[in-house]
């Protein structure tokens, strides 16, 4: 019988982060983005069907990058594990920090126990009354949450790194709907083709944005369709 | 996936891919919560509140959906401004007649089966498909209704894919059957049909169509005991509902209040006019 091979735990995490880094940095990025009266979503995709953001309850959006198969498994998970709890309790009952605490022990434990990490990257939002009631939180493949809250914009996905550092100079608090539209779809943009592409202008159709619309009675969340953006994007002021 | 194993991680029921609706979801993971999953011994159902009327009629863009506010309990009256028409979902309105707890209940699930859907599958159920769901729930319910406990829903909305309103009501077993024009339910559903019969006509208008919903609730009210009419003195009016292309909307308790004065001053002016053809003494 062979002796089974020693690999020392930092290896093997160093290695499962990496593998699931690499899988995450494929996809394309979402940017995530509080303006006045809610939460922005915005991502490049050119399908009609296959959404990297979606509604998960009245006041709760999810975002995700990575692999499709997984965040969506992810998505109908939390979807269930919100309307169970609504209907056991009550509506008001459903927040997004359980939401997050759930999906962090769940990221957490396949990747330490599983053969393999998922290879997403998660954000979950809820609307408040106000800006300063917004909660965003933003899930890493190991279990890690970080609260975006105070910062009011995030960015996941393959150039995160580098959008962050346009968004941060772009986005300032209390910009409106057209102002953070405007901003994401420059941010998005700037990630061109390749590693160091040239800006790109995004056309609506390529987008799939949403918003948690605080001014909504019950359900916050709508999708805003291509020839709705393209009249916000058009009202938006010029790049100061 | 074990659940057991790694406790605070989401259970291997919300992670299994499959089920859209969440009735399914909840058989599987939790059928306790379920209304009509609970055993019960027999005998004879002890008295609950019982929800009455509910009329729903189509017109020229939609259909409206009004139900009267009184719970009764044998012969009591168990409360005043109970509400049984509901938003479905955006499209579509269900008001309930029956045993109120369950029917509340039901409703509660309803609602959230429909949503639920949604979410998940990214697009609405069809009208048809919404009212066989309802149908299946009702049918759940079939232990408890043969004990006294029954629950019948009535089901409107607005077809989509056809542009028209629609009506379904079904019986507890989970029949369902499309009503033509307008339909109503409960006790005093005798009434408020020959009321609908006499003022509901093609091509009304959203308002003249609210005005047949409270006329026709008005004498319901008139005739059946358990049917609570507008209260006048508490302000406590019918929930009346529309449902267009627009989606779901509740007629406003200021218009509404000015619908059922009018609906009630016709009515006592058509009295007094009576009285004074026959020669009565209220001239």
């Amino acid at each position: 019988m062979s002796m089974p091979f020693y690999v020392s735990p930092e290896q093997l995490m160093k290695d499962r982060a990496d593998y699931a880094r690499k899988g995450i940095a494929r996809g394309r990025s979402v940017v995530v983005l509080q303006y006045e009266d809610g939460i922005a979503f915005a991502t490049e995709n050119p399908s009609r069907a296959l959404h990297k953001i979606s509604e998960i309850y009245d006041r709760i959006a999810f975002a995700a990058v990575g692999k499709y198969n997984e965040f969506e498994n992810l998505r109908v998970a939390g979807v269930r594990y919100a309307d169970l709890r609504g209907y056991s309790y009550d509506r008001k009952d459903v927040n997004a920090r359980g939401l997050a605490n759930a999906y962090a022990q769940t990221l957490g434990t396949v990747f330490t126990t599983e053969s393999k990490p998922l290879e997403v990257e998660l954000v979950v939002a809820e609307v408040g009354d106000s800006p300063a009631g917004d909660q965003i939180y933003r899930l890493s493949y190991d279990g890690s949450v970080a609260d975006e809250h105070g910062y009011g914009h995030v960015v996941m996905g393959g150039q995160a790194e580098r959008l962050g550092t346009v968004l941060a100079e772009e986005w300032r608090a209390g910009m409106s709907l057209p102002e953070v539209l405007s901003v994401a779809v420059r941010v998005l943009g700037s990630a061109g083709e390749g590693e160091q592409g040239e800006p790109r202008a995004i056309a609506a159709s390529q987008l799939e944005v949403a918003v948690l619309d605080r001014t909504r009675p019950r359900r916050a969340f709508r999708r805003l369709t291509s020839s709705l953006l393209e009249e916000l994007l058009a009202v938006a002021p010029p790049p100061a | 996936m074990d659940h057991a194993a790694s406790p605070g991680r989401l259970p291997g029921a919300f992670m299994t891919p499959g089920s859209s609706s969440f009735v399914d979801f909840l058989q599987g993971h939790a059928p306790t919560l379920l209304p009509g999953m609970r055993d019960l011994t027999g005998g004879e159902a002890p008295a609950t509140p019982h929800g009455t009327t509910i009329v729903a009629l189509a017109f020229d863009r939609g259909v409206v959906m009004a139900g009267d506010r009184r719970a009764t309990m044998g012969s009591m009256i168990a409360h005043r401004e109970i509400e049984k028409v509901f938003p479905a979902d955006e499209f579509s309105a269900v008001g309930i007649a029956g045993t109120a707890g369950l029917a509340v209940e039901l409703v509660r699930l309803f609602q959230l089966e429909l949503e639920h859907y949604e979410k998940i599958e990214g697009t609405l159920l069809s009208l048809d498909g919404k009212a066989n769901r309802l149908s299946t729930m009702i049918r759940g319910n079939l232990g408890l209704a043969m004990q006294g406990l029954a629950v019948v829903p009535l089901f409107a909305g607005y077809d989509l894919d056809r542009g028209v309103g629609r009506i379904f009501s079904y019986d507890v077993t989970g029949g369902r059957y499309e009503e033509r024009d307008h339909h109503s339910v409960g006790s005093g559903s005798v009434f408020a049909r020959g009321s609908l019969k006499k003022l509901w006509r093609p091509g009304l208008e959203a308002t003249a169509a609210v005005r047949v919903a409270v006329g026709a609730l008005v004498d319901a009210a008139d005739d059946d005991s358990a049917t609570g009419g507008p209260d006048e003195s508490r302000r406590i009016f019918p929930v009346v509902a529309s449902v267009t292309a627009a989606g779901y909307v509740r007629v406003p308790q200021d218009e509404l209040g000015r619908i059922v004065e009018d609906v009630l001053d016709e009515r006592r002016a058509e009295h007094r006019r009576d009285r004074r053809e026959t020669g009565g003494i209220d001239r």
